[in-house]
């Protein structure tokens, strides 16, 4: 995808936003304290992301960030479906960050060349080095845990399975050709390139759970209009 | 994964450099199975506010330590000479990091 119009700055907004809140529920959860904090680091980058687009957008259109972050209803967001679906376990969470960090290690510095907008520059080369990391961790985990135990590789290509169906809103020869060494080292087949995806979120469509998520990431802000701390 | 299994994650000890010029210092531990993890995990507990430009990370089943029980033989005789301190001459104002 070519992020330079404002609907497809609001993709790559939301799916910060919202991977950046999927992560974030890890926080106390994570298998180790360690592994805690590298996802608390990675959601608050991305939320870091998020927040400097969404103050761009809310410049353009009259709002804030927070006007657009948690006053907006589940069918203006446009992140990809992959970025709101349930963290499952850990396998999952991995995979599908291994998958969202592929395809903004594309996004990322196709809008730092072509964008117009000196503060979307900003945030996009800062970001290309913070994904980067993310990427790097979530390969790493990957393979790990498709080259480990019967049980943590059946765990990865659990997750394989659930997600792929998913990747159609970011998949593009690049990705897939960046995806399939990472499962190949993680002793996992990349499933066909051809096989059968869920529909975009361009039209506002979106999965039961980000009404969900939202309900819980909004629920402050709307009880407290304005609220400060 | 078990607490049991959990636990047996090895230690690590991690080092920081603040920035060039100046040497690694020990900052703390962390747990993981390989060396790449230690680094990362390092990373992310140790530099998260801008600390460091450069990570060791040792097992710290390899650090060899001093017995605590050895201390007077150790340190004790260096406590009481004083001309071991560089402390009769100026300084000057240049030299950093001393």
């Amino acid at each position: 995808m070519s992020p330079t119009s404002d609907e497809s700055l609001l993709t790559v907004a939301d799916a910060c936003l919202v991977l950046s809140h999927r992560l974030s529920e890890w926080m106390s959860n994570a298998p180790t304290m360690e592994e805690d904090i590298a996802l608390g680091n990675i959601a608050l980058d991305l939320l870091g992301q998020a927040r400097g687009l969404l103050q761009v957008l809310g410049d353009e259109t009259g709002s804030t960030e927070d006007g657009l972050a948690y006053f907006r209803e589940a069918q203006e967001f446009r992140n990809p479906l992959i970025c709101e679906l349930p963290n499952g376990d850990f396998a999952f969470t991995l995979l599908r960050l291994l998958f969202v960090s592929i395809w903004l290690a594309r996004v990322w510095p196709q809008l730092a060349a072509t964008t117009d907008n000196a503060d979307v520059r900003g945030v996009a080369e800062k970001a290309v080095k913070e994904n980067a990391y993310h990427l790097r961790h979530a390969s790493t985990w990957c393979v790990r845990l498709g080259d480990g135990t019967d049980e943590s590789h059946g765990r990865l290509l659990r997750a394989l399975d659930e997600l792929w169906p998913y990747r159609g809103e970011i998949a593009s020869p690049q990705w897939y050709d960046a995806v399939e060494p990472v499962l190949t080292e993680a002793t996992l087949t990349m499933p066909p390139r051809d096989a059968w995806t869920q529909r975009s979120s361009a039209d506002g469509w979106h999965t039961e759970h980000l009404g969900y998520m939202l309900a819980e990431m909004q629920s402050l802000a709307r009880a407290h209009p304005g609220a400060t701390w | 994964m078990s607490a049991q299994q959990r636990e047996q994650w090895p230690l690590w000890e991690v080092f920081l450099r603040s920035r060039n010029g100046l040497h690694h210092a020990h900052v703390g531990s962390v747990h993981a199975v390989d060396a790449e993890m230690a680094v990362e995990n390092a990373r992310d507990v140790y530099t998260r506010r801008g600390e460091g430009v450069s990570i060791w990370v040792v097992p710290s089943a390899q650090i060899v330590a001093s017995d605590p029980a050895d201390k007077d033989e150790l340190f004790e005789p260096a406590l009481n000479k004083v001309y071991r301190h560089p402390t009769f001459y100026e300084i000057p104002d240049g030299v950093a990091n001393i």
